[in-house]
């Protein structure tokens, strides 16, 4: 579109192009077998076992239970990721020191590269089956996020205010919570309510691994190829999720 | 319950020169004006005074307490009675008036007060007495990004008010008020700290209202002091000579030729820009 | 000052507070919450023996070559996946984007066509994007078996419904008017992409695709604990067998990858920028 396409572009082009028919080739995907008829026909039987959803009113008392345990596990681990996140973030931003700094990264780093549902697999094994390990390992790998974006936030925000407050004699906490938490306060809430979003998802499907809520139902359902009831619950779990975005959005807009 | 500096000089981090040779002894109750052109080192001056920029070289003595020779403990009680308005209101935009003016005490409080004050205001008469003072008792419960820059610049100086300070320093304090209410302000400043018998220093950049609300006034010069007079003896001369050459030709130590600057024989406007 | 002015939060910040202690219990009960489950003896053996087995991690060459196989395996499956949500996205965002919509030119006689469409397209990418991709992965073992392809469509779907979103949107808030002259000018609406937003919008929609590959190697990694090939297969298998040596040599190998990913994608993205 420029004056000429660099070599470092065409090359990436190139790279990129190897490294999708690379990964096809790989996987030694049936694209073939995927897209005849048999399979197609195959499919339209199997999305046909889903209709109906299952609507007897004792599963969908159960779908609304684990729905409600779903919610809970999403909104506890986000609060105490939230208040993880911000104790962690005050030395990952470099306020105590370059090592508190360094430690604090290592650390939020750890928590935020292993996925949830790793974490889920190890909490099982720490806090036993139920929903409890799936808040815990949903709070753990959130806790590795917020940290990091809260340390984002308070690395850009200006120092003044704190500083004016220190420098009559407040003690620390109180300079903090008067002079820079009112200022990145707004923001933190926002990535907050974003992590809220993402984890109504992640709990869902904790229950894959046993850490409770929606997620045990299906793969239960799918399990006895109760595909009618897993339809009910999936169709449970976008709600939710919707709802949440629903909140989360007005929430923020209240926030301002 | 004044102050001593002897030989104070500070270079900042980047390099520059802010401060050299300071030599300036307030006592206590004394009202004190600094004037100077922008750069000049009265921020600097001023933070020294407010023991939180420490001076590489010379002895600074504040209440008759050694800043940087006490233990921290003993710092932040010598700082909690120091009270400092900075240039431009160091408020966050989103806080409430109340929570901006009560934090004036945040030095003198137990933790558990501070943390409390958060929730609900503990004194919120208090904070309401000082407000009055400037006229905004009204903007109590309101957020500080409602008000406008003259505003929020009395909501800084309600709070040092709400302080009660024994050394009351202020820097620039009236920079975004009309002339009236810079007048105003002032005098209201010089009378608080008559009436507690405090001690007062403030830089301003009008030098009318120097010399008409201060009794000494010293004027502040590339870093240094270039006079220290009480306010009548303050000439027309000096005050050229003090706003003289400001970013003009390189020259160094006395000689000086004459400078053709736009405000000479002129004081410089009231307000500033 | 005689009217002491309530402070008009302190009700609704106690109304707040108060719902949230009421909330906090119900929430509490349905998650279980007893910490001290982390601490019973039993819990603590297990999770203890297990982590003993960690050390030495496992490297005997024939697991390695089982690791390093399905960690090819699992970058395969993301990079397939991003592709083939690419063929998704891109016909569905453009759909989305209202600035290449003739109808809209001139006197809408068959606008209603074009809007509905964009509805259609706006409900389907909800669809595929609402279904987190691991339930898509599990309903596509059921068809296709268990192996990377049932990953790799599961990312294509979900991926697809958030590519086609977001690029909607970045062509939606580029510049309209380069390609609104094109087809004022009576081009097609594929030339009016290529020379009146692509200019624009290129560099941000590569940047994209790029965060989203990097979230879809994170995403390939837990892929197999539905039966959906790569790393996560693996560790489910150690995981179930508590061999603590080879559960950390893979955590290992998803802290590298997921860092590398990390980096590698920060760094493209800030070529781009």
């Amino acid at each position: 579109m420029r004056a000429g396409v660099s070599f470092g572009g065409l090359l990436a082009v190139v790279l990129v192009i190897a490294g999708v028919a690379g990964s096809f080739a790989y996987l030694d995907m049936p694209l073939g077998a995927l897209f005849s008829g048999a399979a197609a026909g195959e499919i339209v039987d199997f999305v046909g076992r889903f209709f109906p959803p299952e609507l007897a009113p004792d599963f969908l008392a159960k779908v609304g239970w684990a729905a409600l345990e779903t919610l809970a596990i999403s909104l506890v681990s986000t609060v105490l990721a939230a208040v993880a996140g911000a104790v962690l973030a005050l030395p990952a931003a470099g306020r105590h020191g370059v090592a508190g700094r360094v430690a604090a990264r290592f650390v939020l780093n750890l928590l935020r590269s292993v996925p949830e549902l790793v974490w889920a697999t190890l909490m099982v094994l720490a806090a036993g089956l139920g929903p409890f390990a799936g808040t815990l390992a949903l709070a753990l790998h959130t806790t590795g996020v917020l940290g990091r974006l809260f340390a984002e936030a308070l690395e850009n925000t200006p120092p003044a205010p704190a500083e004016a407050l220190a420098g009559t004699g407040a003690p620390s906490l109180a300079a903090f919570l008067y002079g820079t938490f009112p200022l990145v306060a707004a923001q933190w809430l926002a990535y907050a309510l974003y992590r809220w979003e993402m984890n109504i998802r992640m709990a869902a499907i904790l229950g894959f691994v046993g850490a409770g809520g929606l997620g045990a139902l299906l793969y239960f359902s799918l399990s006895l190829f109760h595909e009618a009831e897993a339809s009910t619950v999936i169709l449970a779990m976008l709600a939710m999720a919707v709802a949440v975005d629903g909140v989360s959005a007005w929430l923020r807009r209240a926030s301002v | 319950m004044g102050f001593s500096l002897e030989g104070v000089g500070l270079t900042h981090a980047n390099g520059f020169r802010a401060l050299r040779g300071i030599d300036l002894r307030i006592a206590p109750g004394e009202r004190v004006a600094l004037i100077g052109a922008s750069g000049a080192g009265k921020t600097t001056l001023l933070r020294v005074l407010a023991a939180s920029l420490r001076p590489g070289e010379g002895r600074v003595t504040l209440l008759d307490g050694e800043p940087w020779a006490c233990a921290p403990a003993a710092l932040r009680r010598l700082r909690a009675r120091i009270g400092l308005v900075h240039q431009s209101p160091p408020i966050p935009p989103r806080q409430r008036v109340v929570t901006a003016v009560l934090a004036g005490r945040l030095g003198q409080w137990p933790l558990w007060k501070c943390l409390a004050s958060l929730v609900l205001p503990v004194d919120p008469d208090g904070a309401r007495a000082a407000l009055a003072r400037l006229d905004l008792a009204e903007r109590l419960y309101e957020r500080c990004d409602r008000l406008s820059g003259g505003q929020l610049q009395r909501v800084a100086l309600a709070r040092v008010l709400y302080q009660q300070p024994d050394l009351l320093l202020a820097d620039e304090p009236v920079s975004a008020m009309d002339p009236a209410l810079s007048e105003l302000t002032i005098s209201l400043l010089n009378e608080e700290a008559t009436r507690r018998g405090v001690t007062l220093v403030a830089s301003l950049h009008a030098v009318d209202l120097a010399l008409r609300h201060f009794p000494r006034v010293v004027g502040v010069k590339e870093g240094a002091i270039l006079f220290d007079l009480p306010a009548a003896q303050v000439s027309d001369a000096l005050l050229r000579e003090l706003y003289a050459a400001e970013g003009g030709l390189p020259l160094t130590g006395g000689l000086r030729a004459p400078e053709p600057a736009e405000t000479a024989g002129e004081l410089p406007p009231l307000r500033c820009a | 000052m005689s009217t002491a002015v309530r402070d008009p939060a302190a009700l609704p910040r106690l109304g707040w507070t108060l719902a949230a202690l009421v909330l906090l219990w119900p929430l509490l009960r349905l998650t279980d919450f007893h910490p001290v489950a982390l601490f019973e003896a039993g819990n603590l053996t297990a999770m203890g023996n297990f982590l003993a087995g960690f050390l030495p991690p496992e490297t005997s060459p024939d697991f390695l070559s089982l690791l390093g196989k399905a960690t090819v395996e699992t970058l395969a499956m993301a990079t397939a996946g991003i592709a083939l949500s690419i063929l998704l996205a891109v016909p569905l965002g453009l759909v989305l984007t209202r600035s290449l919509s003739i109808a809209r030119l001139g006197p809408g006689r068959r606008g209603w066509i074009g809007q509905s469409l964009r509805a259609v397209a706006r409900a389907l990418l909800a669809v595929l994007r609402g279904v987190p991709e691991l339930v898509w992965a599990l309903l596509f073992v059921r068809v296709f078996g268990l192996g990377a392809a049932a990953g790799v469509l599961a990312l294509g779907i979900t991926y697809g419904g958030m590519l086609g979103k977001v690029y909607g949107e970045i062509l939606e808030s580029t510049d309209a008017r380069p390609a609104r002259a094109l087809l004022e000018a009576g081009s097609g609406r594929l030339a009016a992409l290529c020379y009146g937003l692509l200019p624009n919008a290129a560099s941000e929609l590569v940047s994209y695709t790029v965060y989203r590959w990097e979230c879809a190697v994170r995403a390939s990694v837990v892929m197999g604990f539905v039966g959906a090939g790569g790393l996560g297969q693996l560790m489910d298998q150690s995981m179930k067998m508590l061999n603590g040596g080879e559960a950390a040599s893979i955590l290992v190998t998803f802290l590298v990858l997921v860092v590398a990913a990390d980096g590698l994608s920060e760094l493209l993205r800030r070529r781009l920028a």
